[in-house]
């Protein structure tokens, strides 16, 4: 088993710590993995993208330009990675912000409304974590005690009584999805 | 085993350096190498250890600080990337003229000039062919996983004793941005100062009665004493080029085509093979670990056995000189590179496999 993951979307967001958080759930479960962030100027302009890769194998390239999941949470990223999507692959997009929908008719396509949701819940923080719950419905890469020990690793300790919000926002997350576009 | 954990290049180096048992780090900011010494002073391994970091005025003040360091045999490292790495060129000609070890980490970027923080491989020349004055050589190891730039920082330091030499871990901005799992060996005590002395009798540290002053120093007025400081040089780099080779040689056995790659082109050049295989094309990889010494003997083995060669480098066609100079004129031998802090994509790899070897 190989995937390789996009997360896209502006700073701020929590792409990166999202990453990380799934790198190290993968790690807690004995995959191979490889984080790769964004740290260029696209960053400095605001946006924020992160290639997670979780294998059984030893990883090869830690970039790529095909992946078989993106996760998409703004404009600008949906631009350029949505053509990066594999046939059959997937793709998730939080639709708040997002001017033009995908268009794709040989992935399937799922819309998780998370930003409204940690809105609607006060809180913005564990918008990320809803988005990685509905990635992890689709695809259950980790089992939930590895997310919580990757939880641990990744945040600092004075942070850990948050953890059972954050694995709330994943339960929300796997509740929120919605499909779009789906393969036969 | 060792410790597990998750983490940046940068990190890796930087961990590593304090369980290596080194005594100091000099070095001053720059992306994208910047995570080195934010990590030594967020770890302060001041208190750990009693290893000192410090954030000299410039690039040039922490290399003359690794001189004065590695003089009284100190375990010292710096880290830049390639600008900064520019501007220590004049003392690692001094250090390798005073035979001084250290650890200088290049963790390179996109030029010339100031060009972009992007990750590039542009730096090899400057790395293997002496970017200073004079005939000098470095040890260049060129990890390809955070698993290496941590392991590579304990072998720089065992190597750069063991030749009393600069070496030189030339790696880019992905390698050290990005998180994969490393393994962490295990604390190194820093050497007590009884060690020091019995390991380093060339060190300037206090002259006690039984022994003459040890001199710290590249010059020599005297040509007849000049030419027998390159002697001795040369000989000793002799030695490396016999004993430190290093490589990987991937899916070769079979191979009818070869990449050669180092670093991060390396791991972007597996990949490739992954595709290039499923299209039926029967091409393996050899990875150069030692820049210089170069496996020359070793490359020249393998690419002598294919129907030709593509060098990947992130840069305009450095180390394919070398890979030239080493199999010779019977193999076709092409370059494909992208330049500035562009990453090539491994099925641009394959075109240019396609195009410039296969189809050429």
């Amino acid at each position: 088993m190989t995937e390789e993951i996009i997360i896209a979307g502006f700073g701020g967001q929590g792409v990166l710590s999202m990453g990380k958080i799934l790198a190290y759930s993968g790690v807690m479960q004995n995959k191979e993995v490889s984080w790769m962030p964004s740290y260029g100027p696209e960053m400095r302009g605001g946006t924020a993208n992160v290639t997670v890769i979780i294998s059984d194998e030893r990883i090869s390239s830690p970039i790529l330009n095909a992946y078989d999941t993106a996760i998409i949470l703004n404009q600008q990223s949906m631009d350029k990675f949505e053509k990066t999507v594999k046939p059959g692959g997937l793709l998730i997009y939080d639709p708040n912000g997002l001017t033009r929908l995908p268009e794709r008719k040989d992935i399937n396509i799922y819309s998780i409304e998370a930003a409204d949701e940690a809105g609607k819940r006060g809180l913005s923080k564990i918008f990320n974590m809803i988005v990685l719950g509905g990635f992890l419905k689709l695809k259950p890469l980790v089992a939930p005690e590895f997310i919580h020990k990757g939880l641990e690793k990744s945040l600092p300790a004075r942070h850990h009584a948050l953890i059972p919000e954050n694995e709330k926002a994943i339960e929300i997350g796997k509740e929120l999805l919605k499909p779009v576009h789906i393969l036969n | 085993m060792g410790e597990l954990r998750l983490m940046k290049g940068n990190e890796a180096v930087a961990e590593a350096a304090i369980r290596a048992g080194c005594d100091g780090y000099f070095g001053y900011p720059i992306t994208p190498q910047s995570e080195v010494m934010e990590y030594l002073m967020a770890e302060k391994p001041f208190e750990r250890t009693g290893m000192v970091v410090l954030q000299a005025e410039s690039e040039v003040a922490a290399i003359n600080m690794l001189y004065g360091g590695a003089g009284t045999g100190k375990m010292v490292m710096t880290s830049s990337s390639s600008p900064g790495v520019s501007l220590m060129q004049e003392g690692i000609s001094y250090m390798a003229g005073a035979e001084l070890p250290a650890v200088i980490v290049n963790i390179v970027r996109g030029g010339p000039g100031l060009g972009t923080i992007q990750p590039s491989q542009a730096d090899y020349f400057q790395a293997v062919k002496g970017g200073g004055h004079g005939d000098y050589k470095m040890l260049v190891l060129a990890p390809a996983s955070v698993q290496e730039m941590c392991d590579h920082v304990k072998l720089g330091f065992e190597k750069a004793y063991q030749y009393r030499t600069p070496v030189m871990i030339l790696s880019d901005g992905a390698i050290g941005q990005m998180m994969e799992k490393v393994v962490l060996f295990d604390q190194v005590p820093r050497r007590t100062d009884a060690e020091l002395i019995e390991q380093c009798p060339w060190a300037s540290n206090g002259r006690p009665k039984t022994r003459n002053h040890n001199i710290i120093t590249s010059l020599d007025l005297d040509p007849a004493g000049q030419e027998r400081v390159n002697l001795k040089l040369q000989a000793k780099y002799k030695v490396m080029e016999q004993n430190e080779v290093l490589y990987e040689e991937i899916q070769c056995e079979d191979a009818e085509y070869l990449f050669v790659a180092f670093g991060l082109s390396a791991r972007i050049c597996q990949k490739a093979i992954d595709m290039a295989r499923a299209k039926g094309i029967k091409v393996g990889l050899f990875r150069p670990i030692t820049l210089y010494p170069f496996p020359s003997i070793e490359v020249s083995n393998v690419g002598n056995r294919v129907k030709g060669i593509l060098v990947v480098e992130m840069n305009a066609g450095q180390m394919i000189e070398d890979v030239k100079l080493s199999v010779g004129c019977k193999v076709k031998i092409e370059h494909f590179g992208r330049f500035g802090g562009i990453i090539p994509a491994p099925d641009e790899v394959v075109r240019a496999l396609e195009q410039k070897i296969i189809g050429g």
